[in-house]
């Protein structure tokens, strides 16, 4: 036993590292195939790495199809949400957790049960709705959905409980009325709350594809995994290198994020464990 | 030299005045079917200190919530200088405050905090605005105004040094003087402290107990100071307003509260030393032991009564009235506390001098007090009696009591 | 001077001015659409139809009696059923592994902590597409690598009997690092003084200590990783719309990917209303599920 102590020891790790290699194994392929020349693509037999760096895919992902205006729109819709949602979520948050208002309890209520409902349920009556208001197919069908995020008032009233009631009543005493109280004290100081929720709906919107398959079919209203299946459909099929070099620069942003801020990535997307 | 309003008051002491400034009529304020404050009346004049002293839960702070404009009276009304403000919010009714917690905004510095206040006063919305404060010619000479006096005001409580620091990189005192600069900024009606001193360590808290008194006497302004604490109460205001259960028990400069309580529960809660309680029925002749060396003056017979003996108004004498032995001895330096039973199921603390020798547990003590300075309460309502005890003539009673001991 | 409202009034303006946006936003973003769905669910009403008519039960009755519906139910229900197993046990091992390598190496543990977050972090249907090449028939690593070793290469997508668990191999792969960040914060919430209880009681070695301390105490964690792994899982459309829109012949075909096709492609929103209610039933029901234990769990210990 004690002689195989040291070999066991090591079966763990081993094993751990084994299997981050797999987890990465997609990330690995697909900047390999984004910098392949394209006929070492379909050339037979295995090659992890490309023989010569082939830039020009990422050129090509660019001319073959609109990238740049998926990034745009991505950032147009991704930005769109989280300023309505916030202007939205954060005057609401405040009341439920600071005023004592008759009506505080049932709306708080109607958070917890919002909470329940997936996205997904709402779809069709939403649909009907942006259709009769003639505003299926632009940047509005994909924004004005998710403006009443449950979630983030869910979350800031959390921290704004937090707040004493005294720094309230000194800036009400300070002469701020209750909205600038909101927006120069409670907001302010709700940062980390601010943080994690912004990556939260950030990740959420610029990875749904749901949605906007759903509100807009015009190709230039379409965010990036939209586009990514535009892109793989119809423009180039079968030209991998590039549609590789796309997918690699949609998916750079967030992963660049994770990657910076660990932390505070990691705790963003994992509070959505508390959205049912 | 620009003129500071506070500079405007005579040094030669506390500037006095009679006129009313602040007064309460009748206020009371129910939580749902609690009731916090039962119509409460006061009046503060113009320039005093005025506590409010009371236990926990009492309603001090609603009264001090009420006066500031934070809470509003389910009844009753809130008067300054002969107006109404019932109704009116904090800021119009441009009262400064100081919180317990101190209440800085974390995300500014202190000279943000400090401005914020003046800002919010004297300067216009858009003047405000980020960006447009430094276009506007209107707002540049504001703001380099509003500059001047907060940096008065940081001189005058010594914290220029951190005016450039978030609220977090000071220490307690530090953002109690930061706290008291925000209120002290612009010129208040008056000024509301709500336990402003409790979150300090001892030491500092008698430091700031005099700065305070100080900045009173400096500023000539109202202040209206709510603590559970009776020796800050005592130490610092011009007038006390006790405060109970949602009343208002007593009002009074410190020594009538002290002297005079108007309840067993103010003379309870007054006072260095828990004030001992005796109680007794009252007789035509003299008064059962202990007190049988006394008859009593102002009370009918049978009727049970509350003796109220402080602490420190017992001294150990030959012919002391009260005779009994030491059971406990908590030893304080100059002064010692000594738990004295006196037969009867009676027994009383006594504050015992020191410097002539401290007596020992067991020891037999015979026990003084001044017949004038005992306060006799209703055993049942615990209100004051005019009643007082008068020494019988001679000790004719009591060597017989000795005997049967 | 102005006329002045009283405080009761002004507050109540107040309030109503902080709540009113959020609260309607709510109502007719949320709860009015899931009433119009429950109603829809009873209609064979059709996008850009004039009329409807009422059909009861009738949808919900197509949806577990079809072949097709069925197929959509059964699927959803395999993939949850094996993505939230597995997705759950992989995690606490990776979890556990990394717990005890952060002590020891933690730089390389924080660099595999990174790695098995990555999937979380990336656009999934990009990954999705990447994937795609990976399990391309001819010139996919997978089955290069197969052929390599003598073994022969598979129709991972396009075969009927292969494809539904190939896709649920792409959900674990998405999920692990999700949950894996779910145990680790569980693990670092053991205090460790319970650790050295247990040694002193006798659990000498980590099989002990792990049956004595670190499972009971992560018994919570442990189901709320696996009620949000069943409900991400119930989700699961991403990778079904990428891959294999359901395909071949439906082999592939999810709740909410029929949701989509149904109504959204075929325009038929009652039937679509009642795949939704369906899959609405079932995230609520674990997430009752979930309070439920949790609650006992909290009782109990």
């Amino acid at each position: 036993m004690t002689v195989l102590a040291p070999i066991t020891r090591l079966v763990g790790p081993a094993l751990l590292i084994l299997g981050a290699a797999v987890v990465l194994l997609p990330f690995f392929w697909m900047l390999s195939l984004s910098l392949k020349p394209a006929d070492e693509i379909f050339a037979p037999g295995i090659h992890l790495l490309p023989s010569q760096i082939e830039w020009r895919n990422y050129l090509k992902a660019f001319e073959e199809v609109p990238l740049h205006r998926y990034l745009l729109n991505g950032v147009i819709v991704c930005g769109g949400i989280l300023v309505f949602q916030i202007l939205i979520a954060v005057p609401c948050a405040y009341a439920l957790a600071q005023r004592r208002f008759w009506l505080n309890g049932a709306i708080f209520t109607l958070v917890l049960a919002g909470l329940l409902v997936p996205y997904h349920v709402t779809a069709i009556p939403v649909f009907l709705g942006l259709a009769e208001l003639d505003l299926l197919n632009t940047y509005g069908a994909l924004i004005i959905p998710f403006v009443a995020s449950v979630f983030g008032i869910f979350l800031f009233r959390q921290f704004f409980a937090t707040l004493p009631a005294d720094l309230i009543d000194a800036a009400r005493v300070d002469g701020l009325s209750e909205m600038a109280i909101v927006w120069r004290i409670a907001f302010p100081n709700a940062w980390p709350a601010a943080t994690a929720f912004g990556i939260f709906s950030v990740v959420a919107h610029w990875n749904d594809l749901f949605w906007p398959l759903i509100a807009v079919s015009d190709p230039d209203l379409a965010t990036p995994p939209r586009g990514i299946l535009y892109f793989r459909d119809e423009e180039a099929g079968s030209d991998f290198g590039p549609l590789m070099a796309a997918t690699t620069i949609i998916t750079a942003p967030l992963v660049i994020a994770f990657l910076l801020a660990q932390r505070k990535f990691i705790q963003g997307v994992t509070m959505s464990g508390l959205k049912g | 030299m620009r003129r500071l309003w506070w500079k405007i008051v005579d040094t030669s002491g506390a500037a006095i005045s009679l006129t009313v400034m602040i007064e309460l009529k009748d206020v009371t304020r129910r939580f749902g079917t609690a009731v916090a404050l039962d119509r409460i009346s006061l009046t503060i004049e113009e320039g005093s200190f005025t506590s409010l002293l009371g236990p926990s839960g009492c309603g001090k702070s609603t009264t001090l919530r009420i006066i500031a404009g934070l809470d509003q009276p389910s009844e009753g009304d809130v008067v300054f200088a002969g107006r109404s403000v019932t109704g009116m919010t904090a800021a119009e009714r441009n009262i400064a405050m100081v919180f317990q917690s101190y209440a800085l905004y974390p995300h500014m510095t202190v000279r943000q905090n400090i401005t914020l206040p003046l800002a919010m006063r004297e300067m216009s919305r858009w003047e405000r605005m980020v960006l447009l404060d430094r276009l506007l010619p209107s707002a540049r000479r504001k703001s380099a105004a509003l500059a001047d006096k907060v940096h008065a005001v940081a001189a005058m409580l010594h914290i220029e040094a951190l005016l450039d620091r978030k609220p977090n990189a000071l220490s307690g005192g530090q953002k109690q003087r930061a706290a008291v600069a925000r209120a002290l900024v612009r010129d208040p009606v008056a000024f509301l402290l709500d336990e402003p001193l409790s979150n300090l360590d001892a030491a500092l808290r008698v430091q700031m107990r005099s700065e305070l008194t100080d900045l009173h006497r400096r500023t000539g302004r109202t202040f209206i100071y709510v603590t559970h604490d009776q020796s800050e109460a005592m130490s610092m205001s011009d007038r006390i307003a006790v405060i109970m259960q949602g009343r208002i028990v007593q009002v009074g400069r410190p020594p009538e509260i002290y002297e005079q309580p108007a309840t067993r529960e103010v003379a309870a809660f007054i006072g260095d030393h828990p004030i001992n309680f005796l109680e007794v029925r009252a007789a035509a002749g003299p008064l059962p032991p202990p007190f049988d060396a006394f008859a009593l003056d102002g009370a009918e017979a049978g009727r049970r009564i509350v003796v109220g003996l402080r602490p420190e108004g017992l001294r150990p004498a030959a012919d002391g009235a009260l005779i009994g032995r030491i059971e406990r001895l908590e030893y304080l330096g100059s002064q010692a506390v000594a738990t004295v039973a006196l037969g009867g199921g009676y027994s009383v603390r006594a504050v015992l001098p020191t410097e002539s020798g401290v007596a020992a547990v067991g020891e037999a003590v015979r026990l003084g007090f001044d017949a004038g300075r005992v306060h006799l309460f209703d055993a049942g309502s615990g209100e004051r009696l005019a009643a007082g005890l008068v020494p019988l003539a001679s000790g004719a009673v009591r060597p017989a009591r000795r005997t049967t001991r | 001077m102005t006329r002045r409202l009283p405080p009761r009034v002004a507050a109540a303006l107040t309030d109503t001015a902080l709540v009113a946006p959020a609260t309607l936003a709510m109502l007719v973003l949320i709860f009015l659409p899931v009433l119009i769905v429950a109603v829809l669910s009873f209609t064979d009403y059709q996008f850009g139809a004039e009329t409807f008519r009422w059909i009861r039960f009738e949808n919900y009755a197509d949806l577990l009696t079809d072949r097709i519906g069925r197929r959509a139910v059964v699927n959803t229900l395999i993939y949850v059923g094996i993505v939230m197993p597995a997705a759950t046990l992989l995690a606490l091992l990776v979890a556990l592994g990394l717990h005890g390598m952060a002590r020891r190496t933690p730089g390389l543990a924080g660099v595999l902590r990174t790695s098995y977050f990555m999937p979380v972090a990336a656009t999934i249907v990009a990954m999705a597409t990447v994937w795609q090449m990976l399990l391309h028939p001819s010139i996919g690593l997978v089955n290069q690598s197969l052929v390599a070793v003598g073994l022969s290469a598979q129709p991972w997508l396009s075969d009927r009997g292969l494809v539904l668990y190939t896709l649920t191999v792409i959900g674990i792969w998405e999920t692990v690092g999700y949950n894996m960040v779910l145990f680790l914060a569980g693990l670092a919430a053991i205090p460790a003084h319970l650790y050295d209880a247990a040694e002193v009681d006798g659990a000498r070695d980590g099989w002990a200590r792990f049956w004595t301390v670190t499972w009971p105490l992560l018994g919570p964690t442990t189901l709320f990783v696996l009620v949000i792994t069943a409900t991400r899982a119930f989700r699961v459309f991403e990778t079904v719309a990428t891959l294999t829109r359901g395909g071949p012949a439906f082999a592939s075909d999810t709740l909410v990917y029929a949701m989509y096709r149904e109504g959204f492609v075929y325009f038929k929103a009652g039937y679509s209303s009642a795949i939704t209610m369906v899959f609405f039933a079932c995230v609520l029901l674990l997430t009752l599920v979930q309070f439920r234990v949790l609650n006992r769990w909290v009782h109990y210990r």
